[in-house]
């Protein structure tokens, strides 16, 4: 089993929940972040002084799934989350020990 | 002579009126993304400050000073010269006031079509070339002494004047200034629909000083116009609620919009119509103005925040049903269905006037104004949201 961990923007979401629910991956917790990455932040000129923006929001979706389902969902949030700019997020796997569900 | 009677109720019309704009910035700033609804609640009131300014000094003498042409008034009220405290009713400076209000009203309803993108400099000086060139004449024509009132056109509280022209002119100014990024791809859910539902609660209740204020007296008439716009609204309510019901849930932002539209179009007809026709004229402005919304959002146009679908649709088939429904015994004008048709084509003529004018004026000010300055924030700026990049303010949620 692993856990997989997407940071991405939030106005992609959408678009990547709906294509995993296609996929067949239905399961996932979204909570809604800040952070910066190697850009640090965003820097704005504004009447000759800088506003730096420096932890955008962003979501992070975390996922525990089997190990054969791990490439087909990475690949999915890369496909759908990506702009090609800076601040497209990233993506961890980590492995899981174990996974008990509450209700039984 | 003044009456205190009328002098008390226009003032407090007045005030109701006034937080109108405020209630705009709150409907619209509930419907954009969490990072631009201080910008979007900032901008109505940015709108207010310019117009009352641009009012004082010159805006209300273009509008209601001595007719040139049937176009536009003169300059002889520049600087509220003349506008004293004595009047017909009430003071002449209430009056200036009391249509000052409308005139800000009017520019906040417009930024519908810069929701989350537009560079509040050059805001400033679009609402202030807008207000000028596309209200100022507008409001002269209806109200003022120009071509449509001397037509016969009958706009009691502000479709043409106030509803066609921000409608119309947010469409305009949203196909110049383009779709916001990611707009069709991404997620743009409304953050805050109770913040729309009290801007929505506010502009109802203002409406009343709109619609009953704009009798300029505490008679009969005003006691209608508050009534016919109390069931106009509730008819839109349920009417938009029940279309969208059919194709989905009986959403609360269907529901505010729905009650929008039908008091946008009772109000060209609030002092002309009745109770039952009041009824119509709601439930066809909520089917209209959702109709138009699925239109809006099927052609991909981001005229963001639906001025067009509600004040424009909404504004301009009130224009008409206020001369389809129209009744003698309440404003003295029947109308096509009780066997007026002249009144009809008059009000037809009215509004597409009003149309083509808002929507070609506005589109050529807002080409203007970004071929000059730059009407659009840059790409960055829009990513972060207006409330930090224009604002350096944020929600902190």
């Amino acid at each position: 089993m692993k856990k997989i961990e997407a940071i991405i923007r939030p106005e992609k979401l959408e678009r990547v929940s709906d294509a995993l629910i296609e996929g067949g991956h239905h399961a996932m917790t979204v909570t809604e972040v800040r952070g910066r990455g190697a850009q640090k932040g965003i820097a704005l000129q504004f009447r000759g002084k800088e506003i730096i923006v420096d932890l955008i929001p962003k979501v992070k979706i975390e996922m525990v799934v089997e190990d054969k389902d791990v490439e087909a969902i990475i690949s999915i949030i890369k496909n759908k989350a990506h702009t090609g700019k800076n601040g497209d997020g990233k993506i961890f796997t980590y492995n899981v020990d174990s996974c008990t569900s509450v209700r039984n | 002579m003044i009456n205190s009677g009328d002098t008390a109720f226009i003032i407090i019309c007045t005030a109701m009126v006034m937080l109108m704009t405020p209630a705009v910035g709150l409907f619209y700033g509930g419907m954009v993304r969490k990072k631009s609804i201080i910008s979007m609640i900032a901008i109505a009131f940015i709108a207010f400050a310019i117009v009352c300014i641009q009012w004082v000094l010159f805006g209300y003498s273009l509008a209601f000073g001595t007719d040139i042409g049937g176009f536009i008034g003169g300059l002889d009220y520049v600087g509220l010269s003349g506008v004293g405290l004595d009047g017909d009713g009430i003071p002449d400076i209430l009056f200036m006031v009391f249509q000052m209000v409308f005139a800000g009203l009017t520019l906040a309803i417009l930024t519908s079509g810069f929701a989350e993108r537009v560079k509040l400099s050059a805001f400033i000086l679009f609402g202030l070339l807008w207000t000028t060139l596309v209200y100022d004449p507008l409001a002269h024509w209806a109200w003022g002494g120009g071509w449509a009132s001397q037509l016969g056109a009958l706009d009691f509280a502000g479709g043409t004047v106030v509803h066609i022209s921000s409608g119309f002119g947010a469409l305009a100014a949203a196909l110049v200034i383009g779709k916001r990024l990611g707009f069709g791809q991404d997620s743009m859910e409304p953050s805050n629909i109770p913040l729309t539902l009290l801007g929505g609660a506010l502009l109802w209740f203002g409406w009343f000083g709109f619609n009953a204020g704009s009798e300029l007296a505490a008679d009969g008439i005003a006691a209608n116009a508050f009534v016919v716009t109390i069931v106009a609204a509730s008819a839109g309510a349920l009417a938009w609620m029940g279309a969208s019901w059919i194709y989905g849930k009986p959403s609360s932002l269907g529901m505010i919009s729905g009650a929008i539209a039908g008091l946008v179009a009772i109000t060209p007809a609030c002092g002309f119509v009745d109770s039952i026709s009041a009824i119509f004229i709601g439930i066809i402005a909520g089917l209209i103005c959702y109709g138009a919304l699925l239109f809006r959002v099927r052609k991909g146009l981001d005229e963001s925040l639906d001025a067009w679908a509600i004040h424009g649709v909404g504004g301009f088939w009130g224009a008409i049903a206020t001369g389809i429904f129209c009744i003698a015994a309440i404003g003295g004008v029947d109308g096509l269905i009780y066997g007026n048709v002249n009144q009809f084509i008059i009000q037809t003529i009215d509004a597409f006037a009003a149309m083509a004018y808002a929507f070609i004026v506005t589109y050529i000010l807002a080409l203007v104004v970004d071929k000059t300055i730059g009407l659009r924030v840059d790409e960055d700026e829009e990513y972060v949201g207006l409330d930090i990049s224009q604002h350096g303010e944020s929600i902190h949620t």
